[in-house]
């Protein structure tokens, strides 16, 4: 029968052995990381996003690498999933994007703190995760909001900021979100000058509705309206 | 009257016991907020956003678990030496600066002040002053220990684990600006001390509590005590590997991780099995019942929770899908409390008496409040089963969008709450009781620096 001497001999041999097992690999994790992460893109940008990311506790509600809570999105990949656009007009005010739904912290990010955020975003989203986190296997069609919009024939061609942030919450030609009406035919439904005060200051038209104040450019206003009064 | 008090550090250990109880209310109380955000009543956004909650919740539990870790060293420690602590002053100081250090870091988590980084929010200042702290209560015991002469494996075992926890921690404080070392070396902190040194500290105190209540030869246990902290480590330690399958770190962590956290239930049902067989073995002689149903309800409930469930989704295979969902809050929930809240409700129940010599162990307070918490506890984790595995399907493998599958698993957090109540009510039981004992810290029949009485018992 085992002796309480050889209990203790298999206790230390375990303990001492797989430690050394342990840091053994740990050093060579360590040597492998920077290929791994792409570390040489790890630029002054990336490294204020981490700061931010750590200062308000962003893992206190979402996960990054999977790690973190489970409140709010797997942000891994969140920059190939929403793209710069949407996650700019996101972050300026969270919970205009999701009126009425659970909310994330109005953090009052200046321009710079957005960019910075993105930069450590996209920099986590192109490390090597062997795999993680794996494309839905169950739909094929995928019922992503931001799934791509296929122009009608003959239709011009959405701007990237229709198909980035638009479509998260309006559907075009049977794809998009749920969260805004469809947006086929608005160019009937809108004279160009309505359609573009809307779009420039949602609660100056209509007090009250779910449609977020998006801050866009004079540009991009021009372009959005041009293309919403194609859709006839 | 005749104070059954043997040593002055006990009044020591009850103000830490008492300090746990209030921590794990508090601690309760936040869970309670989080479960309603959950259910889409987040009515505290504005004062309490979910990760003030959560950040409030997860460290409040860590700090009142150390502290009934500590309570236990202050009850066991001497009485394992046979010799009072080595000095009361600065168990006091290091008791009230502990209390200090937990209030002003929780304050601080409501006005932004963390560090983001999970389980250690705690802020860089105020981590050097947990290690000041910590080193005095090691300075403390140690000397107890050496000043005894009287060197039990129990005792060895206590302090190693309390030794290796605070040398741990260390790994945590370093920074690194790339989030991928960051975190592997964050598990070295979280993951070693859950699933590795804190299991020490699980196996003496059990032990401890095993070689009082059931009668079983010291040298038995003690063997066996060696043979489950050794399955520990042996597969604990790389058992870490399991939180590095996706974080960046080489592949080979997925062999590596998933072979060896697949060992882990085993020592957890070594620590199961042990906790029976040594039960039945003395014949539950000892007059506490309550203190040995803690005892063997914390050996049995670590393995499912920590070892079972944790099990349920340590593969690679199972964990691409699970890993970042509510499923890890389900295993979490039942690991911690089978493991650790149960094993110093175990120490309460059984020092409590001895500390005070009144009996209020065979009251129906101290049963329901045992078999209430456990069946609360037990159907909370089957609300975040149902929630988590939803989730995943859902979100994970047909793709819905995030806030839709949330919203599709918010009726399984009234599953939560109205089970949580019942948790609740468990521990208000126990707190009740706790009561019933009286403030031992000011019982004033010890005298001052009197040698103690040598203990009677020679178990």
């Amino acid at each position: 029968m085992l002796s309480k001497s050889q209990a203790r001999s298999f206790f230390l041999f375990a303990t001492v052995g797989f430690s050394g097992v342990f840091l053994w690999l740990t050093v060579d994790t360590v040597r492998q990381v920077p290929a791994r992460s792409h570390e040489e893109n790890m630029n002054a940008s990336v490294i204020r996003g981490k700061e931010i990311w750590e200062k308000n506790n962003c893992m206190g509600c979402h996960t990054i690498l999977g790690e973190g809570a489970y409140y709010a999105p797997e942000l891994t990949k969140a920059v190939e999933r929403r793209g710069e656009a949407w996650l700019r007009i996101f972050l300026k005010d969270p919970q205009a994007m999701y009126p009425g739904r659970r909310k994330m912290v109005q953090y009052n990010f200046t321009e710079e703190e957005i960019t910075d955020v993105i930069a450590f975003l996209d920099w986590i989203g192109k490390i090597d995760t062997n795999g993680f986190p794996a494309k839905p296997d169950m739909a094929p069609v995928a019922v992503a909001a931001a799934a791509t919009v296929a122009p009608a024939a003959g239709a011009v061609a959405p701007p990237a900021l229709f198909t980035q942030v638009c479509v998260a919450c309006h559907s075009l030609g049977g794809s998009g979100g749920v969260v805004g009406p469809a947006l086929d035919g608005v160019g009937t439904r809108y004279d160009r000058d309505g359609l573009r005060a809307w779009l420039d200051n949602p609660q100056s038209v209509k007090p009250g509705t779910a449609m977020p104040d998006l801050n866009l450019s004079a540009s991009d206003l021009d372009a959005l309206t041009d293309f919403l009064m194609t859709q006839r | 009257m005749d104070s059954p008090l043997k040593y002055q550090s006990w009044r020591i250990a009850w103000t830490f016991f008492a300090t746990c109880l209030l921590l794990l209310s508090l601690q309760i109380v936040y869970g309670f907020i989080m479960g309603f955000a959950h259910m889409g009543y987040d009515v505290l956004h504005d004062w309490i956003p979910f990760n003030t909650a959560r950040a409030t919740h997860t460290n409040l539990l860590v700090v009142w678990l150390l502290a009934g870790f500590m309570g236990s060293a202050y009850y066991i420690i001497p009485d394992e030496s046979q010799t009072d602590i080595w000095s009361m002053k600065l168990g006091w100081a290091q008791w009230g600066s502990l209390v200090v250090v937990g209030v002003i870091a929780v304050a601080g988590f409501h006005f932004n002040w963390w560090e983001g980084r999970k389980f250690l929010e705690i802020p860089r200042p105020l981590d050097y002053l947990v290690v000041v702290n910590v080193l005095t209560f090691l300075f403390n015991i140690g000397m107890t220990v050496y000043k005894g002469k009287r060197y039990t494996t129990t005792a060895l075992t206590l302090l190693a684990g309390l030794t290796a926890a605070a040398l741990l921690y260390l790994p945590g404080m370093i920074t690194f600006d790339s989030q991928v070392i960051d975190s592997y070396f964050r598990w070295w902190v979280v993951h070693l001390w859950v699933e590795g040194v804190w299991e020490l500290v699980m196996g003496a105190i059990l032990s401890y509590l095993l070689i009082k209540l059931s009668g079983v030869d010291r040298e038995i246990i003690e063997k066996w005590l060696y043979v489950i902290v050794g399955l520990t480590f042996l597969s604990g330690i790389l058992g870490t590997g399991h939180h590095y399958y996706w974080i960046g770190a080489p592949e080979y962590w997925l062999m590596v991780g998933g072979l060896f956290s697949a060992l882990e239930p085993l020592a957890f049902l070594g620590m199961a099995l042990y906790t029976v067989a040594m039960a039945r073995r003395g014949g539950r002689k000892h007059a506490n019942s309550v203190a040995l149903s803690w005892s063997v309800g914390c050996g049995i409930m670590s393995f499912v929770g920590a070892g079972f469930l944790g099990f349920a989704h340590t593969l690679p295979q199972v964990n691409i899908w699970t890993h970042g969902t509510l499923v890890t809050a389900m295993h979490g929930h039942m690991a911690f409390w089978g493991a650790y809240a149960m094993l110093v409700f175990a120490m309460m129940a059984y020092a409590l008496p001895e500390m005070t010599g009144r009996k209020h162990y065979d009251s129906w307070v101290a049963e329901w409040a045992f078999w209430l918490s456990n069946i609360g506890m037990i159907s909370m984790t089957g609300a975040f089963a149902v929630a988590g595995i939803t989730q995943v399907y859902l979100e994970r493998r047909v793709g819905m969008d995030f806030l839709l599958a949330q919203e599709a698993v918010e009726v399984h957090f009234l599953g939560l709450i109205l089970a949580a109540s019942l948790f609740t009510l468990g521990i208000s039981l126990y707190i009740w009781n706790f009561s019933r004992y009286g403030v031992v810290a000011l019982s004033n029949d010890v005298s001052g620096d009197a040698p103690s009485p040598a203990p009677s018992l020679a178990k």
